[in-house]
């Protein structure tokens, strides 16, 4: 059995992970990082739009301060946002940024040479630093750099299946290399969690194929429950069929949305803010045209328009747009309207932590010692019932630093840790069977089954009976996939379809919570919408839902004020 | 019309070695002009046989994951669509693995060789002044500019596997990492100048390795002027 030790490992190398390892590195000189993509592919890397911080580099005559920051988060999350978390993100955004800065981002400047801003849905300023529209991709090369520098272990292409614990205590983890088909034991003294989103468990979505949620079944699996899980922000303008976003700097930029009629139909839902309404208000306002007939030709799309933009600053100011929807849609946004629809984009919860990124809800009596989580796996509770744009690239890099920084000095010596081999032989035999399976259900007709059923039925309007067919159907999906399942690739090595099938394992699992948590919430508040209660309901549903596996499989529901 | 593709298998744990499997699938008009190499590749995958193998992640050209051999060139798979590959007479797509690399499976290849060049060049900001400062340093947009197309670079590898000089001396860095170099080197907040210039001035494995192919730029899926970044290299290592 292949053993590494590690001081400190870290799960995922987007921009949490990638963050962590630099903080941590101060402190700990053992660290890894383990990806199923190779880092640089990383999700992080697609984010297009923007960073937020209050620097007031760009506003007119008002001046920003983090607490008119911290206001639009909690405002955008319909009040769901824990304060002392809010409070973290948006006091400590300016340093952590320039940080970053520091590590040689490529950020757009002004004339003067400055950080350059611009506006972003919710955000009553212009806050959001951005490089072109690559702002992921910029970010993420200079963390990779930094730790490049340092000297950061990576291994890539390795998947981890599985915590090893003892109590509340993390041992180290079990992966799978995807490269050779081996199993693979790291033990660690501390453990972050930095896996992404669950995106992938929708038809359609602006998220990398790697965003499948497996740190959320990984506490699952754990007894660790998952918070908020309900609130799954659409993304107002994806790519018509194509899961590719065009970045809401569009709209910042001065964008409309329009219908068949060439209406800027936002007019009737948000006559202020129009476009740049929170998310969920827009997405809800498209589908609510889609619905009622008034998408283009009738059909389930709409416009985005540019065409009224200056040619310079389209080219300048959204390059990657331009390209995008040459390149997919055969359509030059300078001349026609871009054909959007919603999409699955992002989720607000996740693990829970603590501030210090400690997996951790002392209400409810979870309290890790050594196992922490950042980035879009956790639920710190920064984006409440709804991310405003550009906040979570700030979540990853803010919370992922804390991670660091907490993680390595908890983290004590692997040495001598004795790991159950029980565990081990475990994951080996079920490797085993699902390349012996010889079922008839393809992996990839199991997968396409949920994400429709998440789609129509937990999607942007949700309703209680929907939501409980949708119950019965993923049970029943479940056992297809114990029972049924096929995987045709039977090689040990670069096996993507096992790589597929364990992913799916997991998108079952956590799916029965998403929709559990939706059927729960019996109001409408933020990304969750209610079509039997349309109403927000702040005496009977002012607080958090965790919900965890209880050992016998059941899914039990917890919940928990918020900080305010 | 009838899409035929021929695609590369090489399974490592047979004694096979590799050949070129066929499939073919019809399309209309309408999918002719949406699909892309990649999404055709997903479905032989899911409808025809699980076990083909490659790499993707984001599925629209910012992640560098899926760039392979098609018809001939360096491709993003996820960006090329079958419309511009075939016509009435040709109706043949072949997919192979970036050449100049090892294969691990199929259309996989072991970029390691690849990233540990890009390590050597110190892909990072070297600079002692400012970063103790709680402003941001200064930089104009003009100095940004000068930068700005070598920050897009995505390493798909595309370039560098599509270099005569790499094929023939795996020390050369090649064009991948050189852009990388000229990223960081020429960013005005960076002070590593000599600190890089030792190796790219290299005799072996440094820019004079260059013969002015072009295969890169050609490669490039992100367009960019790989062979004007090498010159503008070579010019600073003679002391222009
Ligand atoms: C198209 C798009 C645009 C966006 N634009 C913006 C924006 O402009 N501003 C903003 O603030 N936010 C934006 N977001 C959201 C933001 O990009 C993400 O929330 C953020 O990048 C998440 O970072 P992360 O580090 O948590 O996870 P990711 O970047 O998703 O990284 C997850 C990592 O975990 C690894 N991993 C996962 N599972 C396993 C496993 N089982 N074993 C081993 N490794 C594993 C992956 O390989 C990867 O390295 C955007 C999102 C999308 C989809
Ligand atoms: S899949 Fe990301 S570049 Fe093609």
């Amino acid at each position: 059995m292949r053993t590494i030790d590690h001081r400190l490992l870290i799960v995922g190398g987007g921009a949490a992970g990638l963050r962590a390892a630099i903080e941590a590195d101060k402190h700990v000189d053992n660290l890894g990082v383990i990806s199923k993509v190779r880092t640089l592919r990383s999700h992080s890397v697609s984010a297009q739009g923007g960073i937020a911080a209050s620097l007031g580099n760009t506003g007119d005559n008002e001046s920003d301060s983090w607490k008119k920051h911290l206001e639009d988060t909690i405002k955008g999350g319909a009040d769901l946002v824990d304060r002392d978390a809010g409070e973290v993100l948006t006091q400590n955004a300016v340093e952590n940024v320039i940080e970053l800065e520091h590590m040689g981002v490529p950020f757009s400047r002004t004339s003067m040479g400055t950080l350059d801003q611009r506006p972003f849905g919710g955000h009553s300023l212009p806050r959001a630093l951005y490089a072109a529209d690559r702002t992921g991709h910029a970010i993420v090369y200079s963390l990779y750099g930094e730790n490049v520098k340092r000297g950061t272990t990576f291994y890539d292409e390795f998947f981890v299946l599985d915590l090893l614990t003892e109590g509340r205590s993390v041992l180290g983890l079990v992966a799978y290399d995807i490269k050779t088909g081996e199993i693979v034991i790291f033990r660690a003294g501390a453990v972050i969690l930095a896996t992404g989103g669950p995106s992938q468990v929708y038809d359609l979505t602006s998220s990398g194929t790697a965003s499948t949620g497996d740190g959320l079944a990984i506490a699952l699996r754990n007894g660790i429950p998952i918070e908020d899980m309900e609130f799954i922000q659409f993304h107002p303008t994806g790519l018509k069929d194509k899961g590719i976003l065009i970045t809401e700097a569009a709209r910042g930029e001065g964008g409309y949305l329009k219908n068949d009629r060439g209406e800027r139909f936002m007019k009737r839902y948000e006559p202020e803010n129009m476009e740049l309404a929170p998310r969920d208000k827009v997405v809800r306002g498209m589908q609510r045209e889609i619905n009622e007939g008034r998408g283009i030709n009738g059909e389930n799309y709409l416009h985005l328009d540019l065409t009224h933009l200056s040619r310079e600053k389209i080219k300048r100011k959204l390059p990657t747009i331009r390209e995008l929807a040459l390149d997919f849609a055969n359509i030059d946004p300078v001349e026609q309207s871009i054909p959007v629809q919603p999409m699955a984009h992002y989720c607000m919860g996740g693990v829970p932590t603590d501030i210090e990124a400690r997996v951790q809800s002392k209400e409810i009596g979870v309290a890790w010692e050594n196992l922490y989580a950042a980035g879009e796996v956790a639920c710190v509770s920064v984006h409440g019932a709804n991310r405003l744009g550009t906040n979570s690239l700030l979540e990853a890099v803010t919370f992922g630093k804390r991670a660091g920084r907490f993680a390595a000095q908890q983290a004590s010596s692997s040495d001598g840790v004795e790991v159950d081999e029980a565990v081990v032989s475990k994951y080996g035999s079920r490797i085993e069977s699902l390349l012996e399976n010889e079922g008839s259900v393809k992996v990839s007709e199991l997968r396409d089954r949920l994400k429709r059923i998440m789609t129509e039925k937990c999607g942007v309007f949700r309703s209680g009976e929907d939501l409980k067919e949708a119950l019965n159907q993923i049970y029943q999906l479940q056992e297809d996939y114990d029972g049924k399942l096929v995987v045709e690739d039977s090689s040990q090595k670069f096996n993507t379809e096992l790589k597929m099938a364990l992913e799916l394992g997991n998108m079952l699992d956590y799916s029965e919570v998403i929709v559990e948590a939706a059927l729960a919430r019996e109001e409408s508040r933020g990304a969750h919408f209610r079509t039997d209660y349309p109403e927000r309901n702040d005496s009977d549903w002012l607080q958090h839902s965790l919900l965890h596996r209880d050992s016998t499989g059941e899914i039990r529901h917890q919940y928990r004020e918020v900080d305010t | 019309m009838e899409i035929v593709f021929e695609v590369n298998r090489y399974n490592p744990e047979t004694e096979e070695g590799n050949f070129y499997q066929e499939f073919s699938f019809p399309v209309d008009h309408g999918e002719l002009e949406e699909l892309t190499v990649l999404e055709s590749l997903i479905k032989l995958k899911e409808e025809k046989d699980g076990s083909l193998t490659f790499r993707h992640s984001c599925g629209h050209g910012s992640c560098g994951s899926c760039a392979m051999l098609i018809n001939g060139e360096n491709r993003l798979a996820c960006k090329t669509h079958l419309i511009d590959l075939v016509s009435e007479n040709e109706t043949r797509i072949k997919v192979s693995p970036l050449p100049g690399f090892p294969v691990i499976k199929d259309l996989v290849v072991e970029l390691e060789s690849f990233f540990d060049q890009d390590e050597e060049v110190k892909p990072y900001l070297i600079a002692e002044n400012g970063s103790e400062t709680e402003e941001e340093r200064l930089q104009t947009p003009e100095e940004l500019g000068q930068i700005q197309e070598a920050t897009e670079c995505i390493m798909c590898g595309a370039c560098t596997s599509a270099c005569p000089t790499y094929w023939d001396n795996k020390k050369y860095l090649g064009p991948g990492a050189f852009v990388k170099a000229f990223r960081w080197e020429r960013d005005s907040r960076d002070e590593g100048g000599e600190e890089r210039m030792d190796f790219l001035d290299d005799s072996r494995g440094g820019v004079w390795g260059c013969n002015k192919v072009f295969n890169c730029e050609e490669a490039c899926p992100k367009d960019i002027d790989t062979v004007g970044i090498i010159d503008l290299l070579k010019r600073e290592a003679l002391g222009f």
